[in-house]
């Protein structure tokens, strides 16, 4: 028999599921009981037959610094994350009003900068390498800058949600929101009738309608595609994946060309013009003529029919400037500046190194203190105070002594955990979530999320880099 | 269609293809080392595999000996060498990956278990003993892709692109091996009838999935200029090339865009040398050039798709000017 009651365990911290005092969370009492009648050995048996399943479909990715072309499945594991309507109203309401808010402040930032006049930015963002002047002046139709954002959120308490995160370039994770769910049906149709549990399925529809609305003026049935770096990038299967579900074709850089002010791409039947790109490749690689100039992923001349008007990309350029941690500071104040509304979720109080009072302290502080790089991600180039060793936390000292500025520091936070099938059953591990926001015509959200979790026991570190996995997330109607 | 997925789709087909003709060539000769032939050294049996992959010389610079066993590892196994079936299958499921958006989710999750099986295989006993279930697992491998493909997959020029990757990869490796083949049995010819010599050609014809139609066709001996014309001018038998050039015509008319009439032209001619040509008259003037020349026309129809479709540049750049008599 499978329980969540976690005997002898110790909770570190808020349990989705379970409270030491309470018991089984009202959310997951139905699964408990569920569970109750599912043994271990069927679990593990279920968990085996998603492992396969995933790897003959193909649902891999690629890690950096490994051989190249060398495919790794991120663990799925079979319990899902499971949120009331309430709880979700909250998160979504709070992700879109921050969306919202990050997209007014980049058509501002890129146009008269009253942020900047108005003393709530620093004038300083405008030497941030994520700045890209090519961008000034320009307008974007709808003044949509992030037309697709990924917003990391984790939770301490039962109403304590932070945003760890807001990520606006190329955010990836939401194939494994759609896949999980396919995965989770399959396995388990029996807990789907115990559930009210909202469909996510059309999120690639709503994706393509927010594509297609954002065409150059003029253009009444654009042509979009996807443009990814191409099969060797960590998160291909994804974008190989949205084109299918999209129904658009998946484009590679070598695949377009710029004649005349416009882009085409080549096809047996001759150029066809491209209206609309929603690219999965970085500002850095997009086109060797404006940024690298040694990118082979790129298209030559593809900012220059962008700032024309003749080609949107979504997201659009210089998006990195709001989501970088430096900029991450002030988005509560964006909130009351653009929307006049309070922020519906909190920020992580955050330590700017390149000052000198916040240095002092984390300096005196690191065992307490998570420390990352401004514009690092995946998990990469970050220290983790309470989980390092005395030498680890000595070396990176050092590393930020020689470049504070390039280093932030937030309090570690007790992330909350979930039940989770481990080897010795189904015990906490921690989780975060990263809902996705669409914005076009109106700023909307499915309601479902890439749930990430440390597998290790303890771990805090949820990047599938750094060997965390994925849950389905379940947010109920009522 | 993107000019890219197009080459991707086609030179999956080609590979899938060449693997599983690969599997037909090896098995066959294999079949023929078990039959006792004092006259044949063992090299002399096989090197005319190395010749049809085209790789005798370098095979020759890797191994020390033409024995049985590096000849199958080489041709099966090898991943230096790049027409083995190991690197046929692994190129054809890289192409597949690199496009799985344009096939059915059926077709990738084919080819891909198909590569992960693969893997899974103990190479040894394959080596030492299980080489007739290797070849046999090859052709099924192959035979369920194109059913998979031709069940599910979208009538659109995707299709047709996989289509003509795996009819003019037939062609070439047909050709060829009834090239090699003709060369190595035509010497005995004049004693038709012997025992040796019919299991050799029997052999011939299984490699092709022809014997039994061979039997149902013609109801009598098994002589060259029979296999020949099965295998060269009848368009009821799958494999034959007049059948891949039926197939190659049809799928070249049938593809979206203006861009295709030299493609279609060659098409044509090829079709047509074999729509009504007669054995008799390409036995006359020698099998051996009728095939060469077949390969010759063959392989330039595949640079003109590569350059009209595939390739798809940018500006006009002029066709190939090459032209081969018959």
């Amino acid at each position: 028999m499978a329980t969540i009651q976690y005997q002898n365990q110790k909770l570190s911290a808020f349990d989705e599921s379970f409270d030491s005092q309470l018991g089984v969370r009202s959310v997951y009492a139905p699964y408990a009981d569920w569970l109750a009648g599912m043994d271990f050995a069927q679990l593990a048996q279920k968990s085996r037959d998603a492992e396969l399943l995933f790897r003959r479909v193909g649902i891999t990715f690629a890690v950096y610094g490994e051989e190249a072309g060398a495919e790794r499945l991120i663990p799925f594991d079979v319990v899902p994350r499971i949120l009331a309507a309430d709880e979700w109203k909250k998160l979504s309401d709070g992700a879109c009003q921050r969306v919202k808010a990050l997209n007014m402040f980049l058509n501002d930032l890129y146009h008269g900068q009253e942020i900047i006049k108005a003393g709530i930015v620093p004038e300083s963002i405008l030497t941030n390498e994520m700045y890209r002047p090519e961008m000034q002046g320009v307008d974007v139709p709808g003044g949509i800058y992030a037309h697709i954002a990924g917003i990391d959120i984790v939770r301490t308490a039962a109403d304590t949600f932070y945003v760890l995160e807001d990520n606006l370039r190329t955010p990836s994770g939401v194939s494994y929101m759609l896949e999980n769910r396919r995965m989770m049906m399959r396995l388990f149709p029996d807990l789907f009738r115990h559930y009210p549990i909202s469909p996510v399925e059309h999120y690639p529809q709503l994706l393509l309608e927010n594509l297609r609305a954002c065409a150059p003026r003029g253009v009444s049935d654009p042509t979009v595609v996807l443009m990814t770096p191409g099969a060797y990038n960590s998160a291909y299967f994804e974008h190989a994946f949205l084109a299918q579900q999209m129904g658009i074709e998946l484009v590679e850089g070598q695949d377009m060309f710029v004649k005349d002010d416009a882009v085409y791409m080549r096809t047996t039947e001759g150029p066809k013009r491209v209206d609309v790109i929603y690219r999965r490749i970085d500002d850095d690689f997009i086109d060797p003529l404006a940024f690298k100039a040694d990118s082979m992923l790129g298209v030559p001349g593809l900012v220059s029919v962008y700032r024309n008007g003749g080609v949107t990309l979504a997201n659009a350029i210089g998006t990195g400037v709001a989501d970088d941690k430096s900029t991450y500071i002030h988005v509560p104040e964006m909130i009351r500046f653009y929307l006049g509304e309070e922020p519906i979720l909190s920020n992580v109080p955050t330590y700017k190194l390149g000052e000198e009072d916040d240095r002092k302290y984390v300096l005196e502080h690191l065992a307490e203190l998570v420390v990352k790089e401004v514009q690092g991600s995946g998990g990469y180039g970050m220290l983790v105070g309470p989980t390092s060793s005395k030498a680890e936390i000595e070396e990176f000292r050092l590393r930020i002594l020689a470049n504070p500025g390039n280093y932030i520091a937030q309090p570690t936070l007790a992330l909350s955990s979930c039940p989770t099938l481990v080897e010795q059953g189904v015990a906490p591990r921690h989780v975060d979530l990263r809902p996705f926001v669409l914005s076009g015509k109106t700023t909307t959200v499915v309601p479902g999320a890439l749930c990430r979790v440390a597998m290790r026991e303890g771990s805090l570190v949820v990047n599938s880099s750094q060997g965390g996995g994925t849950k389905d997330t379940w947010v109920l109607q009522c | 269609m993107l000019s890219r997925t197009a080459d991707h789709l086609y030179w999956m087909a080609r590979y899938i293809e060449r693997a599983e003709n690969m599997a037909r060539m090896l098995e066959v000769t294999y079949r023929m080392s078990m039959v006792h032939n004092a006259a044949q050294s063992e090299a002399g049996l096989w090197v005319p595999l190395l010749r049809i992959a085209d790789n005798y010389d370098e095979f020759i610079a890797a191994y020390d000996e033409i024995s049985a066993r590096n000849v199958l590892y080489h041709i099966a196994l090898d991943e230096k060498n790049p027409s083995s079936i190991y690197s046929c299958l692994r190129a054809a499921r890289d192409n597949a990956h690199a496009v799985r958006v344009a096939m059915s989710s059926e077709m990738w999750e084919n080819i891909n278990s198909l590569w992960l099986e693969f893997q899974q295989l103990d190479k040894r006993h394959l080596l030492e003993s299980g080489l007739s279930e290797f070849c046999d697992w090859v052709k099924s491998r192959s035979h369920l892709f194109r059913g998979v493909t031709y069940g599910t997959m979208l009538r659109d020029d995707g299709f047709r692109f996989t289509r003509l990757g795996s009819f003019i990869e037939r062609a070439d490796d047909m050709a060829r091996l009834l090239d090699v083949k003709y060369h190595l049995l035509l010497p005995s010819a004049n004693d038709v009838g012997g025992a040796v010599d019919y299991y050799e050609w029997s052999a011939l014809l299984r490699s092709a999935s022809a014997y039994e139609a061979y039997l149902k066709v013609y109801r009598d001996a098994v002589t060259p200029l029979r296999v020949a014309e099965l295998l060269v001018l009848r368009q009821d038998m799958p494999r034959s090339l007049h059948a891949c050039m039926n197939e190659l015509t049809t799928i070249l008319d049938q593809l979206n865009g203006e861009t295709g009439n030299e493609c279609k032209r060659q098409a044509g001619e090829m079709h047509s040398r074999l729509h009504y040509g007669r054995m008799e008259n390409i036995f006359r003037s020698g099998l051996h050039e009728f095939l060469e020349a077949f390969l010759m026309h063959n392989n330039r129809l595949g640079m003109e798709i590569q350059r009209t479709y595939l390739n798809a540049p940018k500006v006009d750049e002029p066709e190939l000017m090459m032209d081969f008599k018959w």
